[in-house]
């Protein structure tokens, strides 16, 4: 047993295996339980649901590695959206062109990176603490949202948005083709480039990081900064699913975003991490609670049912690390 | 074993003898057979290299450990055959770990006597008592100190007398410390030293664990070497020297040679006009030439950290000149330094030179990855390339590049601290306390890459408040007091009593 476990870790990598793991635990328990959960229809639903969660869950990424955190994704996700949206009005509303779309497009994605770098420039130069300075941010990006839209709901949007959030290309739906480009980009960006490189290193030590003549500053900017624009995906996503922009929407998805990250192996203080393991990660909390919807639990107790799973797997990884040391030991 | 006949046999019975302890660690004899006897009053140093043994037996005196059947363990009269931390404490064994395990937030008191509070009934904290129990442990080491007071208000030297007072606070009978002086300054050694003293007169045992030799000669009476877990000798300190403990302890013979040369018409790589910076440094002029090194030392505070970290662009210059290859630089930052040629090794290798939980492979690339990149991409493979081929120049044992820096011994910890800046392609490399916290048998490795590299014409700037490694190790020596240029020795043309004269005076 402890063979196999060994050869699968060194074969994914041993970030993957608890992911993996759990995995292999959700779909083998949901498809004892209901014989409905194999099917198409569910993989269906996860297709679609996840991809809002997962954009999300990449934007906090980023930040958590370098031991920090953004809490302003969903609100930033928001007014990206609006962005997207005012756009579109400003050129005629449901009579606007893809020119249009297009450019509210660029600029909510300036608007997402412009809160991400305001939140980098801060932490960064006043060395404040960065779940200070998002919350703030997040603060103010709601209350100005709130603001401008009056608390309520924008809508009324071109055709041609439709199937951004509900087509699909070749049977796989647009939103998580989107994820997929993304959770790619992000895997590059971090195994491949500098940049990636230097964000790890920042989380483990930043003065040492500093010492060995690299600008933490930069990068602390620049890791906000895409932490910024990829919630500006995930608003233009969420635009297209709901068909309308309302400041609030998501809001629930903050904190499981932190949470898919540690579930998926990432470190919090920072430091370690893949974008791999986040992601089945992520697959693993959609089909949990599409699973628990299937066999007639309540959605609220899905919710429940996640923190569990959390709480588990932290008591887990705990056991795991206590029997490598008793094995080492003796 | 043999080595004891000296003891005294007619003298006072020991506090604490040990007999046969053995201890395993996954196939790996940490301990084997060792006796160990520390005599009342007495002053004892248990020297040995890492890896010897030392800290598995302080940790199997204090009952953190258990060894493995046979053993021994007679304290204070009593045998026992294993100790637990609870009758080590409540006995009087207390122990002054190398981090201190203090708490640095909390006050001078309530660090002091959370111990002797802690655990006792009534469960309720009374403040004017701990301030009590502070301020008697306190005088009893003859020091003053407001109490009150967060620690972190502290210098390091004082934390150290605060874990000092707190063992006092039980009746302690006999102390360990773990590398007490690692972090001090000479003055605060000396400060220390006299503490050590004086627990010694007052009937207390003390078992000594330092790197520094010349500090174990000066306070030890005995001294106990280990050797890759085996019990190598008792020796009183009267009859050793400096480099018979490193014989004894690493089995090998050291001579200490000057390794000081004349160096006519080398070209300059580096010339400091007139440097200063406000308040760390002032007026410092030299040059230092291809293949040459010049050494630096001091008392800490001198600010030889400062003129390093500021030739290294990490710090600005407020007048002065830096003249690099025959141009004047201005450095705004360390990467303009790093890529004009200058590398700086920093003294603080556990903050500040390699991130302990990352791989030894990032260590080792963080600061050149321009020389791993392949377009926008960093290349995993150029990565493993630079990394075997360092390891293999500069004699570093490690696993797999993949393994955390934070699993090497602290000399090849430094070896990788070294090959990150050689990667670098530097043509000054400013060395801080490059030994600090490397056994004695490894330093002797790091000074000969050290002389290699300045062979291939590398200018080296070494820094060290060690007077011996400057003096064995540099060409020409400054000496630095209170930031200004006391005076420069020519190692060829001085002896190293002199310099030490100079810089302790």
């Amino acid at each position: 047993m402890s063979t196999a476990i060994k050869r699968l870790r060194s074969f994914v990598g041993p970030e993957m295996t608890g992911p993996l793991a759990a995995l292999v635990a959700v779909l083998v328990i949901f498809s004892i339980a209901s014989p409905r959960f194999l099917s198409s229809a569910t993989f269906g639903s996860v297709a679609f649901q996840l991809p809002e969660l997962g954009l999300l869950c990449l934007a906090m990424l980023l930040p958590v590695l370098t031991g920090g955190l953004n809490l302003a994704v969903t609100f930033t996700a928001n007014i990206s959206g609006l962005t997207l949206a005012w756009t579109m009005f400003y050129f005629g509303g449901a009579d606007a062109g893809p020119e249009a779309f297009a450019l509210g497009c660029v600029l909510a994605l300036a608007v997402g990176a412009l809160s991400g770098l305001i939140i980098g420039v801060v932490v960064a130069y006043t060395k404040a603490h960065p779940i200070l300075v998002s919350l703030s941010m997040m603060i103010f990006v709601r209350g100005l949202g709130e603001f401008l839209t009056r608390g309520g709901d924008i809508s009324g949007f071109p055709d041609f948005v439709q199937p951004l959030g509900h087509g699909s290309i070749i049977g796989i739906p647009i939103p998580l083709l989107v994820l997929c480009a993304g959770v790619a980009v992000w895997h590059i960006v971090l195994q491949k480039t500098k940049l990636g490189f230097n964000t790890y290193m920042i989380g483990s030590n930043i003065e040492a990081v500093r010492y060995s003549g690299i600008n933490t500053r930069r990068v602390v900017m620049l890791v906000y900064t895409l932490s910024g624009a990829m919630c500006a995906v995930a608003g233009i996503i969420m635009l297209s699913r709901f068909n309308s922009v309302r400041v609030g929407h998501g809001e629930s998805y903050l904190l499981i975003t932190v949470l898919a990250c540690f579930l998926g192996g990432v470190n919090p203080f920072g430091g370690f991490g893949k974008v791999l393991p986040v992601f089945v990660a992520l697959i693993v909390l959609q089909l949990l609670s599409s699973g628990l919807n299937l066999i007639g639990a309540n959605q609220h107790l899905a919710t429940a049912v996640w923190g569990i799973l959390l709480l588990g797997v932290m008591v887990l990884r705990w056991v795991a690390t206590h029997f490598t040391f008793l094995s080492h030991k003796k | 074993m043999s080595a004891d006949a000296s003891l005294n046999v007619s003298g006072p019975a020991p506090v604490l003898s040990l007999r046969n302890i053995s201890k395993t660690f996954g196939g790996v004899k940490a301990l084997d057979k060792v006796d160990f006897e520390v005599l009342p009053g007495e002053v004892h140093c248990l020297a040995g290299e890492n890896g010897s043994g030392k800290s598995t037996l302080i940790k199997i005196i204090t009952g953190v450990y258990q060894p493995e059947p046979g053993a021994e363990i007679i304290y204070d009269g009593r045998t026992y055959t294993q100790m637990s931390p609870v009758i080590a404490q409540a006995e009087g064994i207390q122990v002054i770990w190398q981090d201190l395990a203090l708490f640095p937030e909390m006050t001078v008191a309530e660090n002091i006597a959370f111990q002797s509070v802690l655990g006792r009934r009534p469960r309720l904290v009374s403040y004017s008592k701990m301030r009590k129990i502070a301020l008697e442990a306190l005088s009893r080491l003859g020091v003053e100190m407001d109490v009150d007071k967060p620690l972190r208000d502290f210098p390091i030297a004082q934390r150290q007398i605060v874990a000092i007072a707190r063992a006092l606070t039980g009746e302690a009978k006999l102390v360990f410390m773990d590398e007490p002086t690692a972090s001090l300054t000479q003055s605060e050694t000396d400060y220390l030293l006299d503490i050590v003293r004086m627990l010694s007169d007052a009937g207390v045992a003390v078992v000594f664990v330092s790197h520094r030799l010349a500090e174990v000669l000066e306070i030890s009476h005995r001294l106990t070497v280990l050797r890759d877990g085996k019990l190598e000798g008792v020796y009183p300190t009267t009859d050793l020297t400096q480099s018979r403990i490193t014989e004894l302890m690493t089995g090998k013979s050291f001579d200490n040679v000057v390794r000081a040369t004349p160096k006519p018409d080398v070209k300059p790589v580096i010339e400091l006009r007139n440097l200063s910076r406000a308040g760390e440094f002032s007026d410092i002029s030299f040059t230092v030439g291809q293949g040459e090194t010049v050494g630096i030392t001091g008392l800490l505070g001198a600010g030889r950290t400062e003129l390093a970290e500021t030739l290294f662009g990490m710090r600005k210059p407020s007048s002065g000149e830096i003249v690099l290859d025959g141009a004047s630089v201005k450095f705004s930052n360390n990467r303009e330094a790093i890529d004009a040629g200058v590398a700086y090794l920093s003294e603080d290798r556990l903050s500040l030179g390699l991130l302990q939980p990352q791989s030894i492979a990032d260590n080792l690339v963080i600061a050149s990855l321009d020389g791993i990149r392949d377009g926008v991409f960093l290349s995993e493979r150029r990565k493993n390339e630079v990394v075997s081929e360092w390891c293999r120049d500069l004699g570093v044992k490690i696993g797999l590049p993949e393994d955390a820096i934070s699993t090497l011994s602290g000399g090849n910890q430094q070896k990788v601290a070294i090959a990150k800046w050689l990667a670098t392609n530097p043509k000054l490399l400013i060395l801080d306390a490059p030994t600090v916290g490397v056994d004695v048998g490894a330093r002797k490795g790091i000074f000969d890459i050290v002389a290699k590299l300045a062979e291939s014409g590398l200018a080296i700037i070494l820094i060290s408040d060690e007077v011996p490694e400057v003096y064995f190790n540099a060409d020409r020596v400054l000496h630095m007091v209170n930031g200004r240029a006391a005076g420069w020795f020519s190692p060829n043309e001085c002896t190293l009593q002199e310099i030490e004269a100079a810089v302790y005076a």
